[in-house]
């Protein structure tokens, strides 16, 4: 078994949103530059966890964190941690596609723009990068200009990722970025997936178990706020250790 | 094959308890459409006979040259003998020309609400204490009632022409022997104010939403949406009562003017007044722009003023464009507060820090005197059929602009 570099270190990590607990006592590591899928039932926390590695809970103003997230062995809820700069190094892929109501090529030249480039030779090529790097550029490479909403779904969804790496991120967060595409584009997300796990280290939340199987290395399995099993992905799909995680791989519940 | 047919389902019920709501409501919306489209009809037909009565030619000069200077109100004897010269009046028949020289200083007695003499002189000697106010506004009462039998008799037994230059004109002065209807100083007046209280209001409305939607903890915006919404219900006359009080004095002293009341006051009640409006709007436009937006921005390392600012504020522009429109007709269509803090002069100048009148107010100050059926009568439904377009025209540009072009643009093709 070939062994990773710990990226993202959760510890003890307990969550509440008000008096309600939504994750518990969880504690996991995950390896860089590879792509770990979260599953589980709705409502079992694994987005919430997702969302704890940018701080992205912080906008809810009921939430709470107790325990310790890791990221290159630095605590980001240590109150000298800058949010504004660990989001530029966790980018973030939604669930549903949200791209600016800007141009395509503004879309991806925002979060360069944040960094302080101005120069438009380097901003063309940041967004010819970010854009084939998100399988987009040949696609959209006539039409830069043109608004973002005009693209579909799969291809909105692509520009999301592409404007997610040109902030040069170590980190890249996505929280079920297939589920409201059709299969066509989806296999075509999981491709691009497979590609940037190179580069990235990337943690998917999944709702379709195929899907983890077949993006990922390693897969967790969350159950009511808990943390069930955390293993290579091949071992949870054929031979998982809890009983828990058997009866949700087989489609026994969930 | 015999086809079975439900009869149940065939069978009709009149429904007539919600019929007879049905049609009621469509009554009452009807009549509430038809009351503005009369009120609309109203005011034009007022308005109407000032074109049939208009001649494009210059009217002969019918008024001895000596009738001319002892005019409705008594000249004081402080004025400068330059502005009252009976010569300089005489020369200019169409009144067009000359007074544009002089406009900036010229306090004419012969507008029912200029600037009285009494008021200027009382004002410098004896500071802005707030009693100094009472005489004036009574000597301003009592010298437009005066005025307005003595010279309106006139034109209602024997209707004058009214001449396209004399309408052109730079002096609204409709009460006096040779009544002048130049409405450009109206609308000098009236553009003024409103530029003002458009560059004072929007910002502060726009910049406060902005805190309210983004900045703002959860209690503290359940306390100033509110709050704020309350103040666009208020009563515009303590507005005016505030500024012509407190606002007046302040910009006085600030600003070292001779006068406490110019339409720079004016336009900071009007700001006053458009503050809520734009703020509201504005507020709904931001709050309705998805959270989808905010959340992508701060993903990709954006701060939460970078996020309001370069993604939020575009995304809402079109509210936010429609609630400056608004705000702007809320200025423009404001009386009271025009009427009480603007000094409410009649003068042709475009400096913010003269006093000026605008439409609004001139319609407020003079219908209750006016002579019926006289062209300073039609001449003050024009003014409200000026009023009318332009809210109707403001409004058709917040619809056509912001639904056509702006929700194409930011929802793709």
């Amino acid at each position: 078994m070939k062994k990773h570099a710990t990226k993202i270190k959760a510890d003890n990590l307990c969550f509440y949103y008000g008096e309600k607990k939504a994750l518990d006592n969880v504690s996991m590591d995950i390896p860089e530059r590879e792509v770990t899928a979260f599953i589980g039932p709705s409502g079992c926390g694994k987005s919430t966890f997702l969302r704890t590695f940018n701080r992205m809970n912080d906008l809810i103003e009921s939430a709470r964190v107790d325990g310790r997230v890791e990221i290159d062995g630095k605590n980001i809820y240590d109150s000298d941690i800058d949010v504004v700069k660990l989001r530029k190094r966790v980018g973030m892929v939604f669930q549903k596609s949200n791209p600016f109501p800007k141009s395509i090529y503004e879309n991806i030249a925002y979060g360069p723009r944040l960094n302080g480039i101005r120069n438009a030779v380097e901003l063309d090529e940041i967004v010819e990068k970010s854009l084939v790097r998100g399988a987009l550029w040949d696609e959209v490479k006539d039409r830069l200009d043109q608004s973002a909403l005009g693209l579909s779904g799969g291809q909105q969804q692509r520009l999301c990722i592409a404007r997610a790496v040109a902030v040069d991120p170590d980190i890249l967060l996505m929280d079920e970025p297939c589920s409201a595409l059709d299969p066509i584009s989806t296999a075509k997300i999981e491709e691009l997936i497979l590609e940037l796990k190179d580069m990235y280290t990337i943690v998917i939340v999944t709702h379709n178990m195929q899907q983890a199987a077949r993006v990922s290395e390693y897969t967790a399995f969350f159950y009511l706020g808990k943390l069930i099993e955390y293993d290579r992905t091949k071992k949870i799909f054929t031979n998982p250790a809890k009983k828990e995680t058997e009866d949700y791989v087989t489609g026994r519940f969930g | 094959m015999e086809q079975h047919i439900d009869k149940s389902l065939v069978r009709k019920n009149r429904r007539w308890g919600e019929w007879l709501i049905e049609k009621g409501v469509a009554f009452v919306a009807s009549l509430s459409i038809i009351l503005i489209f009369i009120i609309f009809i109203f005011v034009f037909r007022e308005a109407m006979p000032l074109f049939s009565s208009m001649s494009l030619e210059e009217p002969t000069v019918e008024a001895p040259s000596g009738a001319t200077p002892k005019d409705d109100v008594v000249p004081n004897e402080d004025l400068t003998p330059e502005i009252y010269n009976p010569e300089v009046y005489n020369l200019a028949p169409a009144s067009a020309d000359v007074p544009a020289e002089t406009a900036p200083e010229s306090y004419d007695p012969n507008a029912p609400e200029s600037y009285d003499p009494n008021a200027s002189a009382s004002d410098a000697s004896s500071g802005s204490t707030p009693e100094s106010y009472d005489p004036n506004a009574s000597a301003e009462e009592t010298s437009t009632q005066e005025s307005a039998p003595v010279t309106g008799d006139e034109p209602a037994i024997e209707r004058e022409n009214v001449s396209l230059a004399n309408i052109t004109g730079t002096n609204w002065q409709p009460v006096s022997e040779k009544p002048k209807y130049g409405i450009s100083t109206l609308l000098i007046g009236t553009a003024k104010t409103t530029i003002v209280a458009i560059l004072f209001g929007a910002p502060l409305g726009i910049l406060a939403a902005l805190y309210s939607a983004f900045f703002a903890k959860k209690w503290l915006r359940e306390i100033i949406k509110p709050v704020i919404e309350i103040l666009a219900g208020f009563p515009s006359v303590v507005v005016g009562f505030f500024c012509l009080m407190v606002v007046g004095s302040l910009v006085q002293s600030l600003f070292g003017l001779d006068f406490r009341l110019n339409s720079f006051v004016g336009g900071i009640g009007l700001g006053i007044a458009v503050i809520p409006i734009v703020f509201t709007i504005t507020e709904d436009a931001l709050s309705s722009v998805p959270r989808a937006l905010r959340e992508a921005s701060l993903a990709v390392g954006a701060t939460e003023w970078e996020t309001a600012y370069k993604v939020m504020l575009p995304a809402a522009f079109p509210g936010v464009f429609a609630a400056v429109l608004l705000g702007i007709g809320r200025a423009f269509g404001e009386t009271m507060i025009a009427l009480m803090a603007t000094g409410n002069a009649a003068l042709f100048s475009f400096n913010i820090f003269d006093p000026a009148r605008t439409f609004a107010a001139t319609i407020g100050a003079e219908m209750g005197e006016v002579v019926w059926g006289s062209v300073h009568y039609n001449m003050l439904f024009f003014l409200g059929a000026i009023l009318f377009v332009f809210a109707f025209g403001l409004n058709t540009v917040t619809e056509l602009f912001i639904k056509e072009r702006l929700i194409k643009k930011f929802h793709g093709n």
